[in-house]
């Protein structure tokens, strides 16, 4: 463990975008959305949520898989470049870091998606866990502690100090390369200090999680077994309504991991055939030439939710697909969200 | 509230309206739904509060194809968008009961929970203060600080189109309410930047877009049963930036389609998850609209041609954009 | 885009296509055309099993999903009987001999036609360019005949000039010794002198014993008719294997398109046993 104080984390980012890309939470234009960080650039940790989650360092909205060119007659493909520079994301929340475990199963199971793969293998996380979780956050529910975010190494920031835990090979190089910085104010404190203003810090946090008011969600009848049943309740009918067939649930959604592919014409200097975030709940996800087989919106939300707390679970050995984030429900805009779904399947109300 | 509810009990009680429109409360305070209420018992969830953003008039789309007449609440600025549909025959005025309710504005959710207000329950707003009642007691806030940006700049409290009222008088003075600023202050803000400053200013917000379509989807003037943007042979596909420039594309295409039938409902702003005032670009338009064919206010009637539609002896020739530094 | 600062090293990934030439172009009815496709070299694209499908695409244009026709015992091509009904069929509609196209797979799984298919009697059962994915099984079964029971073939179409692979039904199935080939068409047409009327009542009409598996593709209704009169005729849906086809981006599993409840179509089909469907949310 180490302590630096965060008046010096300027001075840490720099080290560490001396070797490698740092994306961080940025205030731009009023929100606070990951970004690559360069030197002098204000950066903002006390946000607890950035708007989109880090999904876009692992999975971008959108990425060129090949380049395509038509002369003569002929095709040629120009395979897009795979990440080869390493890079630090920092500050991921222990729902964000889950989230990423969650992305894991889906494009690392075979056949490996090799661009997600090379961002998954350059990659170090540093998590940093939630001083003050708000209401909306349900994490809890999945099994995910905030006082311990996990991830390549943990951090909290407590009052003016920053605390630093590598955790895997990964973030003992991380911290090994950064040594000089980590240490110049280590020595001032004693390993069990730090260890237990830590400790203190995460039964602080502990406390808080257990009295937020979704903590405590029933999910007991989420099981692939259920899955009939759940889809053919009445109450899809009732809890879809004010739904506006937006995407802002899925795209701020850490999870999400549906996707199109589309080109992009660029005339004479050929074709990018890139992929993009994808919706559930545009009407054209399921189109097709000869119809449509979801062809209304309380089939398109029902998939949503069926999806990420019934089929995903279902493959991949109960895991919900759901980290309780909460950031569709401070953000949809006619406040629907995945608790509602859950208390009203699970028979809460 | 007690009063719309007792209202709206009576009215599905004789029959006049088999459901009823309004929002329902949520999990938090904060957070009311829209929601269709089609039993008396079901009302028991209404709310009424100055958290009830939600402009319920495009709804009505939807409500207009089920059977027997539906009753919504709207405020004063909803009733401009309820006109405009009615006028674009998406909405049939026959098949909706309007019950139009006082409001002295609406409050995002985001601003009262920055300030540290927690452990919300209900608000109220008494003069220029938001009262909140929260789970820790009754804290207060300026309600301009708390405010909608739509409603900082209110452009009034009259109900364009009604059944029957009620918490408003009937031919209150038209115009912005008390607190209200001018809502074109920003829009002539931008208009003194360089061009290379106001290209700046767009860059800077129109990056954070996501391409949820949220603005596109909550719009009452976007009420086209299929958008160009939802078209494949587009390559500004729905829900991707191919491009950085692209994304501007998407607003500023979106805020060409509805330029003359926009009523400044604010609704996009509203739900935009990234905060980016897309208001701005609708008031350039009115403004210039206003500027270029006579004060216009669409959704203020459903007989008057807009002027975007229409044409007079009186309209601005097409060399003002020359004339206005557009060529250069 | 990727904000990454990277400019890193290629690996070849499962969504990179192949680029494939088409050496030739069957003209089967007024809307569909078989596309004979081979790689550069002038050798076949890649192995698959009957049933498996792939990623065809035209860049600029489109990219979907298309069952391969031709049989895996075919050492030479893969082909694929593409009817005209969107952007890329409509484009891929245009293209002469000698153009190139990209391929990708092949995806999703087969018929069981080494385990369960083995040994049985069989009944084919195809609507229109349901053919296509059966073709294929068809060919195969014919080429390793010894291994087959007797073969059935029920074949309907709109019209006498919507049959897709005539020529071959007529001067190869037919004649194939323990291959018996029914035809249908919907309505009456000058110039026909076979069965008319649909499949599902056909199907009825020619009282087949129960000793065989189905293998049936074609129309969602139509599949869904046949299903019904093979039940009234006493077949078990364990008996019956079908083909299904929704939306797909990326073909393995991953886009998040094609699922009905937790099965992808992609990769957990598209060839499934009726029994299997039944277990699944009717989103197909």
């Amino acid at each position: 463990m180490y302590r630096i104080e965060t008046a010096g984390l300027a001075e840490l980012f720099a080290a560490i975008s001396e070797t490698q890309d740092l994306f961080l939470p940025l205030r731009k234009a009023d929100q606070t959305n990951y970004g690559l960080w360069s030197e002098g650039e204000p950066f903002d940790l006390d946000t607890l949520k950035t708007v989109k989650s880090a999904k876009d360092c692992f999975f971008p909205q959108s990425e060129v898989l090949y380049r395509c060119k038509s002369e003569d007659g002929k095709l040629s493909i120009d395979p897009q470049k795979l990440c080869d520079r390493a890079f630090v994301v920092f500050g991921m929340r222990a729902c964000d870091v889950k989230a990423v475990e969650v992305l894991d199963n889906v494009f690392l199971s075979e056949p490996v998606d090799t661009f997600y793969a090379a961002r998954r293998e350059h990659g170090t996380i540093v998590s940093l866990a939630c001083h003050e979780p708000e209401e909306t956050c349900f994490c809890a529910n999945f099994g995910i502690d905030a006082a311990a975010p996990g991830a390549d190494v943990e951090t909290w920031i407590i009052e003016d100090s920053l605390y630093w835990k590598p955790l895997t090979e990964k973030g003992e190089a991380l911290t090994e390369s950064l040594k000089a910085v980590l240490e110049s104010t280590e020595k001032e404190t004693p390993a069990e200090e730090a260890e237990k203003t830590v400790a203190e810090e995460q039964e602080a946090i502990r406390k808080i999680i257990e009295k937020l008011p979704l903590s405590h969600l029933d999910l007991s009848r989420f099981k692939p077994e259920h899955t009939m049943e759940l889809f053919d309740s009445p109450l899809w009918e009732e809890l879809y309504k004010p739904c506006l067939a937006c995407g802002t649930c899925t795209f701020v959604c850490p999870t999400c991991q549906c996707y199109d592919i589309r080109d992009f014409d660029g005339g004479k200097n050929g074709v990018q055939r890139y992929r993009c975030w994808d919706s559930c709940m545009y009407s054209d996800f399921t189109m097709m030439a000869h119809g449509n087989m979801r062809t209304s919106q309380i089939q398109r939300f029902r998939q949503r939710f069926m999806h990420k707390l019934v089929y995903y679970p279902a493959n991949y050995d109960g895991l919900y697909s759901c980290v309780g984030c909460g950031r569709c429900v401070s953000k949809c805009p006619a406040s629907l969200n995945i608790v509602k779904v859950i208390k009203k399947l699970g028979g809460e109300v | 509230m007690q009063e719309l509810i007792t209202r709206a009990k009576e009215l599905l009680a004789d029959g006049t309206v088999s459901r009823v429109l309004g929002w329902k409360k949520g999990d938090m305070g904060w957070d009311p739904e829209p929601a269709y209420f089609d039993k008396e018992e079901d009302l028991k969830d209404f709310v009424y509060n100055p958290f009830c953003g939600a402009n319920l008039s495009k709804y009505l789309i939807a409500a207009g194809k089920l059977e027997g007449t539906t009753l919504v609440f709207l405020k004063p600025c909803d009733t401009y968008s309820l006109n405009e549909l009615v006028k674009e025959h998406r909405v049939k005025r026959e098949k909706t009961y309007i019950i139009g309710v006082g409001c002295h504005g609406t409050v995002k959710a985001e601003k009262v929970l920055n300030a540290g207000i927690k452990g919300i329950e209900d608000a109220a707003i008494e003069g220029d203060t938001l009262k909140v009642k929260t789970l820790y007691g009754e804290k207060e806030m300026p309600l301009m600080d708390a405010l909608l940006e739509r409603c900082q700049v209110c452009k009034g409290k009259t109900h364009v189109v009604f059944d029957e009222l009620i918490g408003a008088e009937e031919g209150e003075e038209a115009g912005p309410g008390e607190l209200a600023g001018n809502r074109f202050a920003k829009v002539e803000e931008l208009e003194a930047l360089s061009p290379k400053e106001r290209f700046a200013f767009w860059q800077r917000e129109l990056s954070k877009c996501i391409r949820c379509n949220a603005c596109r989807n909550v719009c009452p003037a976007c009420s086209c049963l299929k958008c160009v943007f939802d078209g494949n042979q587009f390559d500004s596909s729905q829900k991707a930036n191919a491009d950085t420039f692209e994304e501007q594309m998407f607003h500023i295409i979106r805020a060409y389609h509805v330029a003359g039938r926009c009523t400044d409902c604010g609704e996009c702003s509203r739900v935009c998850p990234e905060g980016i005032p897309l208001q701005l670009l609708n008031r350039k338009f009115i403004k210039d609209i206003n500027t270029f064919y006579g004060e216009y206010q669409a959704g203020a009637d459903t007989e008057s041609r807009a002027p975007l539609t229409d044409f007079t002896f009186e309209d601005v020739e097409p060399g003002i954009v020359n004339e206005r530094g557009g060529g250069r | 885009m990727c904000e990454c600062s990277c400019g890193g090293k290629t690996k070849t990934d499962v969504l990179i296509p192949m680029i494939g030439v088409i050496t030739d172009i069957r003209t089967e009815t007024p809307d569909v055309k078989t596309f004979r496709v081979v790689g550069r070299d002038g050798r076949k694209l890649f192995e698959h099993m009957p049933g498996q499908c792939a990623m065809v695409s035209v860049p600029g244009v489109g990219e979907a999903m298309f069952s391969i026709t031709s049989s895996p015992t075919n050492t030479e091509f893969q082909e694929f009987s593409i009817k005209r009904c969107g952007t890329l069929t409509d484009y891929l509609h245009e293209m002469n001999v000698g153009e190139e196209i990209t391929v990708r797979g092949p995806y999703g799984n087969a018929f069981p036609v080494e385990t369960a298919l083995k040994g049985q009697n069989l009944l084919f059962i195809a609507g229109g360019i349901g053919l296509a994915p059966l073709r294929s099984v068809i060919n195969y079964v014919l080429d390793k005949r010894d291994n087959y029971g007797t073969i059935d073939i029920l074949y309907g179409s709109r019209s006498k000039d919507d049959l897709v692979q005539l020529k071959e039904i007529q001067e190869v199935w037919a004649k194939t010794p323990g291959v018996n080939v029914y035809l249908t068409i919907d309505r009456e047409q000058e110039g026909w002198d076979g069965h008319v009327g649909f499949v599902p009542s056909y199907l009825k009409e020619l009282e087949f014993a129960t000793d065989k598996t189905v293998l049936v593709c074609g129309p969602p209704v139509m599949i869904k008719f046949s299903l019904q009169s093979l039940i009234e005729m006493g077949f078990e849906k364990t008996q019956v294997y079908t083909t299904l086809e929704l939306r797909m981006k990326c073909g393995v599993g991953k886009c998040g398109r094609c699922n009905i409840g937790s099965k992808y179509v992609c990769k957990d089909g598209p060839v499934f046993r009726c029994d299997e469907i039944d277990e699944l949310p009717p989103e197909y």
